[in-house]
């Protein structure tokens, strides 16, 4: 076991170091000086020069990377160019809203998936089973982004149960902050849960054919028992691999979101930043979310390893 | 009193008869073998009687344990019944366990899904049923994984699972088709005495009349989903009266009558061949160690010869034959045929890998699906310089298939048209087309039903002598080799334990694990 | 069967709508006219009008190319740069190279499709161009791990074996036999890829990483109605259509696909 998480650290730790690199260099390419390139065509050169030597561009390239990743590791994320302020702190801030936007669409879209998938799995081939893959049909080919817009038009302006947009912040109380991150989660949970609900039901299907199965039905179980107690836990492995390529789709699919509800997120911070040339932001809030992304990926192999006793055997 | 009546049992799948008026009777104590072909409807009874058909079937008829109708029961009493009442075992034993349970959970579920018992109880249950077919608790704890235990030792757990609450009637469905011959043995031993202790009664499912003859005191042949020869054993095999037993006895008995042959020119020579498989990849650098798979072997193979190689499965034999088709690198010695030196890969000469050409085991994997009969005979035109083309190639397909029975027509037909057997035609034919001086035969014959298999080695015997073909047979199945071959070597991990004459290797065995071999391979006495 | 006759309908049909604005809209899609502003759903306006008076159903007609041109381009960087590579993994299965493709892919993995374009929008500034490279980039390891993962399945096969024994090369087997049995796969794949290349360019059009004005795509219509959806819920609700009713339909025609394909179902069938 100890092998295994192990070896799965190393793997991590070497997808950071490479996709840092990836990053860097995408920065690297700017045509031109980034300094030049951030201020613009009417920039002095006095300007230019000044920033230069604030981001350090006369050193190299290996120094310069080195000074990215060391200030990474310790929080200093570097200067905003626009609002000359530390990216470490807007980043913190901006997080408090994705990163919680993030996690409830996932747990919603799980919460919702798991009981419709195995429902429409135990009742194969009915009008239940066929509603469900209907529906979900439906739910995948939906883009998010505008689920969210329909979803204002009929709670925002028509019911008026939610506020079209914006966000009271944490210090408002939990609850006025989750109600203002409820429509977004759920458009963004309902695809990602059409998706999942399908792999459950496939996943379990497959596993409800296998010899296992037939001979715990042979010690006496019934069908639902065992579903339960041998099919479910076996099913689980393939759903575990889409549950963690979904945390990345949901982040990224948080960025498009925020923009329909006006959400201070890291979407925001990001497009303004495209649009203000403040490549320091970019490129900090893109490394930001790789590595969440890489990190949720290493949660799903701990997850494997605490489903299949295979794994934890193995180096 | 019986123990089991069967009755009229027939069944359908969608429309489609599978099983007609099917009778049986099992009385306690008593092992009733079931035997008959892929297809045959054996597995069908099983699953009828134990309530598990597909959904999409239909059963009529009676199947009485003691008083109770099994068929008339409600799927929650069939589920009160399955497992206390009536224990089943399934072939293969490296799927049939849940792999992310221990066996302990495994065993002692029988017991907790009957039973009001405790985990501890129901553990308890599942430890005293382990010790009994063979598992002690100091080298099987309850908290083996599956994964963890060998074939026979997954199968032993099976058991375990069915015999847990000591049912009356014990469902045995291939039980040892997927296991070598000496777990076969112990595994059929185990459940001789389990029927001895527990006066049980078992259904033995199988498609090899010596298991049957071996185990079994009343035997039922099924062929079609009828039952068409029932009787006590030794009756059924010394004067079968229905015409498909004859030939199904007649099949297993088939050996082609062999001249000896005088060979003398070497043509295969192998010399202290050590094989290693590479350890799984571990990062991107690193990698486990190495197991050696084949160590110091050599032996060589005359011209005109056919020879036999036998073992269990992981002995290394197959790892062996891929070396000798040049397809894996060696990490010593060397093999050489018709004097030059076999590489591995491409770096193989044409005019060397011409003479070798190979038969695989399985006759729905052999043929890419998407070619056409005729194109695949033609592949190992590719090693040829100057194959034939057009017209003379079309010609060569003909008769390679005409030489193995098969229509010159079939060569535009697509693989699936054809059984298993004509597959394994087939597969001759694409080995024979350049005429190779060796064609390595692995386990070539051993996805087939008897008869055809018999069939197929008649094939072989006549082509060697009409092409003065050479053999190289490899077979996990000592009657087949014995059969077909002039000499045989015996192989167990790596390396090879014993060679000689076929016959002298089988009638007066030197080496005990021959010895061990040859006793656990089950014997049908034909007593006429 | 049936589902691949609906898909291919809708889908056909969003393809259609797309060539034929090339020579033929109702109105002319850039043409303003203030007296047709915000006009809802009408005879002369089959779809309404948006803010600028341009008529919705030919502005969708033309962003159906947008659409179109970028998902399946990108299917085809996906196809082209991932199958050769998973062949090629596969061929060489357990060696470094194939080692350093799957690593590889892992990597690519960590960048969702929107983080790529979002790091080449900052370097280049925004275009539908980026966003194809953006959406094919992401589609390349989807197609190499599905390649290798069926040329796995096939290398272990019988008749390459055979193949080998009759001394062709990783290569020439890789292109006789592997490919073709893994074609029926890496098209129905590609019909998802598709779908999902389909919505990728609306997000990235929806927040202006994508097609540019004054080329009118879905999402960016979409990003526009925003503000007007509570008086012109129209401008929201058609565009939004025509993505569901494509990606529907793509999926659909899948699905339809698989089962064509999957000589399992087509047994099963028979």
């Amino acid at each position: 076991m100890l092998g295994y998480v192990a070896n799965r650290l190393a793997s991590l730790v070497a997808s950071l170091v490479v996709a840092s690199v990836v990053v860097f260099a995408a920065i690297e390419v700017v045509p031109g000086d980034p300094a030049s390139y951030m201020l613009g065509m009417n920039a002095t050169p006095e300007a230019v020069a000044a920033l230069r030597a604030e981001l350090g561009l006369d050193a190299g390239p290996l120094a310069r990377y080195l000074g990215w990743v060391g200030g990474m590791l310790t929080g200093d994320f570097g200067v905003s160019y626009t609002y000359r302020t530390p990216v470490s702190g807007m980043v913190a801030d901006r997080l408090q809203v994705s990163l919680p936007l993030a996690l409830y669409a996932l747990a919603l879209s799980t919460a919702i998936a798991f009981p419709v998938g195995i429902w429409a799995a135990a009742r194969r081939g009915t009008a239940v089973d066929a509603g469900v893959m209907g529906a979900t049909q439906l739910g995948v080919a939906v883009p998010n982004f505008w689920f969210a817009m329909l979803l204002v038009l009929v709670f925002a302006v028509n019911l008026r149960w939610f506020s079209a947009g914006g966000f009271p912040g944490w210090n408002a109380g939990v609850w006025p902050a989750l109600k203002a991150l409820t429509l977004p989660a759920i458009a963004l949970a309902l695809p990602q849960a059409s998706i999942l609900a399908r792999v459950m039901r496939s996943s379990l299907l497959d596993t409800l054919g296998e010899d296992f199965v037939r001979t715990a039905r042979a010690k006496g179980l019934t069908r639902g028992q065992a579903l339960r107690r041998h099919a479910l836990r076996n099913a689980l492995i393939p759903v575990l691999t889409i549950i963690g390529l979904q945390f990345s789709f949901l982040l990224a699919g948080a960025i498009i979101i925020e923009n329909v509800f006006f959400l201070p997120g890291l979407g925001r911070l990001v497009f303004q930043a495209i649009s203000a040339r403040d490549l320091v932001v970019v490129e900090s809030v893109v490394m930001l979310l790789v590595f969440a992304v890489i990190v949720v990926n290493f949660a799903v192999d701990l997850a494997y390893a605490a489903v299949d006793p295979r794994l934890r055997r193995r180096v | 009193m019986n123990l089991l009546a069967v009755e009229d049992l027939s069944v359908e799948i969608g429309g489609a008869p599978v099983l007609r008026r099917v009778s049986l009777a099992l009385e306690p104590g008593e092992t009733l073998g079931v035997i008959g072909e892929s297809g045959s409807g054996k597995s069908m009874t099983a699953l009828a009687i134990m309530g598990l058909l597909p959904r999409s079937a239909r059963a009529s008829g009676r199947a009485l344990l003691g008083e109770v109708d099994l068929l008339a029961r409600t799927e929650a009493e069939m589920c009160a019944i399955r497992g206390r009442d009536v224990g089943m075992i399934f072939q293969e034993p490296m799927t049939a366990l849940n792999p992310l349970q221990t066996i302990g959970d495994q065993v002692a579920e029988t017991v907790r899904v009957h039973r009001r018992a405790s985990r501890a109880e129901a553990q308890g249950v599942a430890r005293l049923t382990l010790e009994r077919v063979g598992l002690p608790q100091a080298r099987f704890p309850l908290d083996r994984f599956p994964h963890e235990l060998s074939g026979g030792q997954r199968q032993r757990v099976g058991i375990a699972m069915a015999i847990a609450l000591r049912p009356r009637l014990l469902i045995a469905d291939e039980p040892t088709t997927a296991l070598d011959v000496t777990t076969q043995a112990a595994i059929l031993d185990l459940l001789r005495r389990l029927v001895a202790e527990d006066g049980m009664g078992l259904m033995l499912i199988t498609h090899d009349l010596a298991v049957v003859a071996e185990t079994a005191s009343r035997v039922a042949v099924m062929t079609a989903g009828e039952v068409v020869e029932r009787g006590a054993t030794r009756e059924v095999l010394r004067a079968p009266r229905h015409p498909y037993t004859r030939t199904l006895l007649a099949a297993a008995a088939d050996r082609p009558m062999r001249l000896p042959r005088i060979a003398r020119t070497p043509l295969l020579k192998v010399e202290g061949v050590t094989r290693d498989y590479p350890g799984a990849r571990r990062g991107l650098f690193g990698r486990e160690t190495p197991t050696r798979a084949v160590r110091n072997v050599s032996f060589t193979l005359h011209a005109g010869e056919s020879l036999g190689l036998v073992g269990e499965s992981g002995c290394g034999k197959s790892t062996l034959t891929r070396a000798v088709l040049g397809l894996d690198a060696l990490q010593g010695g060397r093999i050489v045929l018709d004097g030059e030196e076999i590489r591995a890969g491409e770096a193989m000469a044409r005019e060397l890998r011409a003479r070798i050409q190979a038969v695989f085991q399985d006759p729905y994997g052999s043929f890419d699906p998407r070619w056409r009969v005729g194109r695949l005979v033609a592949e190992p035109f590719h090693v040829v310089d100057d194959a034939p083309g057009g017209e003379a190639r079309t010609q060569a397909v003909a008769a390679a298939l005409e030489a193995v029975g098969l229509a010159a027509s079939d060569a535009g037909r697509f693989i699936h048209e054809f059984s298993g057997g004509q597959r394994q035609r087939i597969a001759i034919a694409r080995a024979l087309i350049i005429r190779p001086k060796l064609i390595v035969l692995d386990e070539a014959v051993s996805a087939l039903d008897v008869r055809v298999r018999a069939q197929i080695l008649d094939l072989l015997d006549g082509l060697s002598t009409r092409y003065g073909l050479s053999y190289l047979f490899i077979s996990h199945d000592l009657h087949v080799v014995r059969a077909v071959t002039d000499r045989v070597l015996v192989m167990r991990a790596g390396e090879i334990v014993e060679a000689g004459p076929t016959e002298r290797v089988f009638s007066r065995p030197t080496h005990p694990y021959t010895r061990e071999l040859l006793a656990a391979t089950p014997v049908l006495e034909m007593a006429g | 069967m049936r589902s691949l006759w609906i898909g291919g309908a809708l889908a056909g049909a969003f393809a259609l709508a797309a060539l034929v604005s090339f020579v033929w809209t109702p109105w002319d899609p850039a043409a303003i006219d203030i007296a047709a502003k915000l006009r809802p759903p009408s005879a002369t306006h089959w779809l309404g009008a948006d803010h600028f008076g341009r008529d919705v159903f030919s502005m969708m007609m033309v962003g159906a190319r947008v659409s179109i041109a970028v998902a399946l381009v990108a299917v085809g960087i996906g196809m082209g740069l991932g199958v050769p590579l998973g062949l090629a993994a596969a061929a060489a299965r357990g060696s470094l190279l194939d080692e350093a493709i799957m690593r590889g892919n892992d990597l690519v993995f960590a960048f969702p499709a929107l983080l790529i374009a979002i790091m080449i929008t900052a370097v280049f500034g925004p275009s539908a161009v980026n966003a194809i490279i953006a959406i094919g980039i992401f589609n390349v390891p989807v197609f190499a791990r599905l390649a290798r993962g069926g040329a796995l399945a096939l290398w272990q096969r019988e008749f390459v074996l055979a193949a080998r024994v009759a001394g062709k090369g990783r290569a020439r087997i890789s292109v006789e036999h592997v490919l073709p049995n893994l074609a029926s796969l890496l098209i129905v794949q590609g019909t998802i890829q598709f779908s999902l290349g389909v919505l990728a360019e609306a997000g990235l059009s929806y927040v202006g990483l994508g097609a540019q004005p004054p080329t009118p795509s879905w999402g960016r219509m979409l990003a526009e109605s925003q503000t007007m959806i509570s008086f012109a819920p129209w401008l929201a609700i058609f565009p939004g259509l025509a993505i569901v009713l494509t990606v529907l339909g793509l999926n659909l025609m899948g699905d339809g696909l698989r089962d064509l394909l999957d000589p399992r179902v087509r047994r099963a069938r028979a």
